[in-house]
């Protein structure tokens, strides 16, 4: 089995029914919202395409990102991906270890120069150059400037890789960044969640086996297909914040209502992701609808807003300044009472008797 | 600055700064408003039962006789606003849920479709109120840059928080934000303006009512 | 002639206090209180807008006793009150405002924008920004005794012609009589028949009175002008004259603004309360009819209706009286549309009837009096208050109006039934 046959080819080798890879491909053109005719031709372009090479770095991360993409379901659908693309580098899941897995990098580096795909997991610590993560002894900066400069384009994957994630949360004692903020000359996508959707990796990478390109991407650099739109707004319990019905508590009568979750911290209004459509394990649930507010994981900065528990309407940190307001200002009050005093005793006391002469200039 | 971060600034930092010099403001205010102190009235005064600073405190709210007919939409326009502001601001869960954030009380909310209702009328009343600033001779005579900030900054945070409720004009996180931002901008200018009226009224009523009460007419 | 700039504002200084200053801040600019002013009704100028007459207050206020204030003051970010704002100011505050108190009946945010006025008259005052008509009048009441200039010789005349009419000596510096009488100099000149009326009521009721050769005056020009200082030397006198002569009660006559003086901020000016008590003329008949001690009988045929005085009513707190007293001789006595405390001003209060300039404006503002007095249909103007009744006799003769105005006491004692003891 030859590791860059094309994917028609390898689908076939190992049993994979057209009618099942139709499926797939009209299962991916709805997700990315695509007109009707294109699970056509996303069939035909994959079923040509040569299985490009892609080089999975992990770096400042749980794994978790790892975990996601693994844990699927249906094995067909998420292990197709591992199909469709030649994983020549993943420290979880190769099998190689040491110089051997090095040497696989090396080599696909150089073979497919300009035609690779980076993944990125983890984020990238800056501090101290760098010296908080590395990797067979080389930093993951380093590391990332240099497979970087071979790469067709750069997938984060996770919040941690696309916007430095819980490592760049306060104090940020790595100084961990973001793919984006050190990469400025190739195109980027960042995939991001705490974990990301596992149909979300799938669907970037069929766009882009498919067209070539990476999709339409939102400010953040987000394919809009996913994170285009709030899980607010598609929420299932929206009704219910409509109409201003809330969970108090956990397991109150509201929560065992399935009401919204807006008062127990849920960040759905201001969170892009598709959980509440796509959903996870398959569609089987996502947090609201298991009782748990969004985390808001696929957000920047999501672990700096304030507690998971407050609502949005709430401070995200306690108020230090109020007490001492107060105390400046009764003291800038009885400052100002002072001086307002003094000037109306001297007033009173300059007071001349008026008498019927001083009526007339 | 992205979108998220100035969220959760305004949330934070920004809030804090806010409170604390609204805060600051208002006691350095009303420290040195009511420090200039009163002289005791010397007269025997007259006693009649429902004349007192106290009761003027509460029934000043209602329009004198033969008021109402002269000045119809300021009576109107004025209660319907200020009650409008009322119901959204302590009946909306969102912002109970601050108010508990801040001081740990809490009580039940309206439905959100009343806040909405009431949030619609309260910025057309608004609106209404201040063309009629415009157009009313004396109005217009007395009304300075003061007068036109206040409105602005009392009418913003209505707009802002129906825009971003409703998810129109941008996107929720930055209309989120500029509604807390507003309502920021509203609390650091309340104690050096007219808006200071909140605190002072009750007082000012009270000092009305007590003189009038000594002469035994309840006003 | 030692009028300054900087003594007025001194002593704007010394009035501002903490109602004054909260006042202030409250004011949200609604306009109510122009709708509750004649001078702005009848007329349509929002100059006339009763917070708007004070502005160089607001802005002494602002200067002198606000931290921000005093801030942009020094930094030269701030204009000062001058001489041309407060002459320019001068027919705001005096011309077009009769200290009714209207206003402070209406404000939204509680205001007490006469309370202001009045001290504000203070600093224009004495900055040599009040009218002649008041200057005037405050002199001749300080040197000669009265505003009007009336001397005791004419006060003894009226005294002599009541004993020819009616047969009563009226007691002059009688020590220990329980009440003492002053009367307004307008009452003395134009409104003889009022001492008689009194002098028939005492003489019924049985109860002994005097008046005092030395504080026969109750008008307070003081009061109108707005100079504390002079006020009190006013009040001063009716003081040690009752004192001396010690009596229990000092009868304030049908005049507005000397009941208000007297009796309500008298003791402030002097600083210590009264050893007697100030009671106006109708509390006093009130009081007596109650007792039963006068009876009176027959009606007034006409229609009447009442003028309430406002520095009787609104700011002296006098109401039932005059309709408890009215009643008992009308048959047909209709109220005026906001009759009582909300009652509109004749225009000619609070020194405005003395200010010659002012009178086309206080012609024009009596239009709504004479609105009020149309949709009565009433024939006869009774009121309690010799100003008022002179003002608006001014006013229907402008206007062609052809109803008497008449006082409340002559008209009691027109149906007294005298002689008989109870």
């Amino acid at each position: 089995m030859n590791d860059h046959d094309t994917l028609g080819e390898r689908l076939a080798q190992q049993g994979v029914s057209r009618r099942a890879f139709l499926k797939f491909c009209t299962a991916m053109a709805s997700l990315m919202a695509l007109p009707p005719g294109s699970a056509n031709a996303i069939a035909e372009a994959l079923i040509k395409a040569k299985r490009p090479s892609v080089i999975w770095l992990s770096f400042q991360e749980c794994t978790g990102c790892t975990e996601s993409l693994t844990r699927s379901y249906s094995p067909t659908l998420e292990n197709m991906i591992f199909d469709m693309i030649s994983l020549d580098y993943h420290h979880t899941l190769q099998a190689a270890s040491g110089y051997g897995a090095e040497k696989s990098r090396q080599d696909a580096m150089e073979n497919f120069f300009g035609k690779y795909l980076l993944v990125v997991d983890g984020s990238i610590p800056l501090k101290d150059n760098g010296i908080y993560s590395t990797i067979a002894g080389r930093t993951n900066l380093d590391l990332l400037q240099d497979v970087a400069k071979g790469a067709a384009a750069v997938i984060a994957v996770g919040t941690c890789a696309a916007f430095g994630g819980i490592p760049n949360a306060k104090p940020n004692p790595t100084g961990a960044v973001a793919v984006s903020n050190i990469i400025k000359d190739k195109p980027i996508i960042n995939i991001s969640g705490c974990p990301p959707i596992p149909a979300v990796i799938t669907g970037v990478l069929a766009h882009y086996l498919t067209f070539g390109s990476l999709p339409e991407l939102d400010e953040l650099g987000r394919p809009k297909s996913y994170y285009g739109e709030t899980i607010h707004d598609r929420c299932y319990r929206r009704p219910f914040y409509d109409q201003g019905k809330f969970a108090k508590s956990f397991d109150d009568e509201g929560a065992r209502n399935g009401w919204c979750l807006f008062e127990l911290g849920c960040k759905g209004p201001t969170t892009h992701n598709a959980c509440a459509t796509t959903k996870w394990n398959g569609g089987t649930s996502f947090p609201i609808e298991s009782g748990h507010g969004c985390l808001g994981c696929s957000e920047p900065h999501f672990w700096d807003a304030g507690s998971f528990y407050s609502a949005l309407s709430m401070p995200a940190s306690p108020l230090k300044l109020a007490t001492g307001g107060a105390v400046a200002g009764a003291a800038v009050g009885i400052g100002a009472s002072v001086a307002n005093r003094m000037k109306k005793n001297a007033a009173k006391s300059a007071h001349e008797t008026s008498t019927i002469a001083d009526l007339e200039k | 600055m992205d979108q998220e971060l100035f969220l959760t600034w305004v949330r934070s930092t920004g809030l804090d700064i806010a409170v604390g010099i609204f805060v600051l403001g208002t006691l350095w205010r009303l420290i040195e408003i009511y420090t200039l102190g009163h002289k005791p009235d010397l007269a025997v005064p007259r006693h009649r039962t429902g004349a007192s600073g106290l009761h003027t405190m509460f029934r000043r709210s209602v329009p004198p006789p033969g008021m109402f007919k002269r000045s119809a939409i300021s009576y109107v326009g004025g209660y319907i606003f200020h009650i409008g502001l009322a119901i959204i601001v302590f009946l909306s869960a969102q912002h109970i849920k601050l108010i508990q954030g801040l001081t740990g009380l809490s009580w039940p909310n309206l439905p959100s479709q009343f806040i909405d209702a009431t949030a619609v009328v309260t910025l057309a009343t608004m609106l209404m109120v201040l063309v009629d600033r415009i157009n009313n001779p004396v109005k217009r005579f007395l009304s300075t840059f003061a007068d036109y900030g206040a409105w602005a900054l009392t009418f913003l945070p209505v707009l802002t928080g129906y825009l971003a409720t409703k998810h129109l004009l941008l996107p929720y996180t930055m209309m989120l934000a500029l509604h807390i931002l507003s309502v920021e901008l509203l609390l650091v200018f309340l104690p050096f303006t007219k808006l200071m009226h909140v605190f002072t009224l009750w007082v000012s009523r009270w000092y009305n009512g007590d003189t009038n009460s000594r002469k035994g007419v309840p006003v | 002639m030692t009028a300054s700039l900087d003594k007025g504002i001194s002593v704007l200084k010394e009035m501002i206090d903490a109602p004054i200053a909260s006042y202030f801040s409250s004011c949200v600019h609604c306009g109510l209180c122009a709708e509750a002013c004649l001078f702005y009704t009848e007329t349509g100028d929002p100059k006339y807008t009763p917070i708007h007459k004070l502005k160089p207050l607001r802005r002494v206020y602002q200067q002198e006793y606000t931290l921000l204030g005093r801030f942009a003051k020094m930094l030269g970010l701030s204009k000062p009150v001058t001489d041309s704002e407060l002459e320019e100011w001068k027919p705001l505050v005096y011309d077009s405002c009769t200290l009714c108190g209207r206003c402070s009946m209406v404000c939204p945010v509680g205001n007490d924008i006469v309370y202001m006025v009045r001290r504000l008259r203070e600093g224009m005052a004495i900055s040599g920004h009040a009218p002649d008509g008041l200057i005037g009048a405050s002199r001749r009441a300080v040197e000669i005794g009265s505003p009007m200039g009336v001397k005791l010789a004419a006060v003894q005349a009226q005294m002599k012609h009541v004993r020819q009419d009616t047969g009563i000596e009226i007691p002059l510096d009688a020590a220990g009589a329980e009440y003492m009488l002053i009367m307004s100099s307008m009452e003395i000149i134009n409104f003889p028949e009022y001492l008689g009326a009194i002098a028939r009521i005492m003489k019924q009721a049985g109860k002994s009175w005097t008046l005092c050769s030395e504080a026969f005056e109750a008008t307070n020009s003081g009061i109108q002008i707005g100079v504390s200082d002079i006020a009190r030397v006013l009040v001063q006198r009716i003081v040690d004259g009752a004192e001396k002569l010690k009596v229990k009660t000092v009868i304030s006559p049908e005049c507005g603004h000397a009941y208000t003086a007297l009796r309500w901020e008298g003791p402030n000016l002097i600083g210590r309360p009264y050893t007697f008590d100030v009671l106006h003329i109708l509390e006093v008949l009130d009081g007596f009819h109650k007792e039963g001690l006068f009876k009176t009988s027959g009606f007034e045929d006409e229609r009447l209706t009442f003028h309430d005085p406002c520095q009787l009513v609104r700011r002296g707190g006098v109401f039932d009286e005059p309709r408890n007293l009215l009643k008992l001789v009308a048959k047909d006595f209709v109220e005026m549309s906001d009759a009582g405390k909300m009652n509109w001003c004749c225009g000619g209060g609070g020194g405005v009837s003395a200010i010659e300039e002012a009178e086309q404006l206080r012609l024009q503002a009596f239009k709504i009096k004479k609105s009020q007095l149309e949709q009565t249909g009433a024939k006869t103007l009774v009121t309690a208050c010799a100003n008022c009744r002179i003002v608006i006799e001014e006013g229907l003769e402008h206007y062609k109006m052809h109803i008497p105005v008449v006082g409340l006491t002559e008209t009691l004692a027109d149906h007294l039934v005298e002689g008989e003891k109870p």
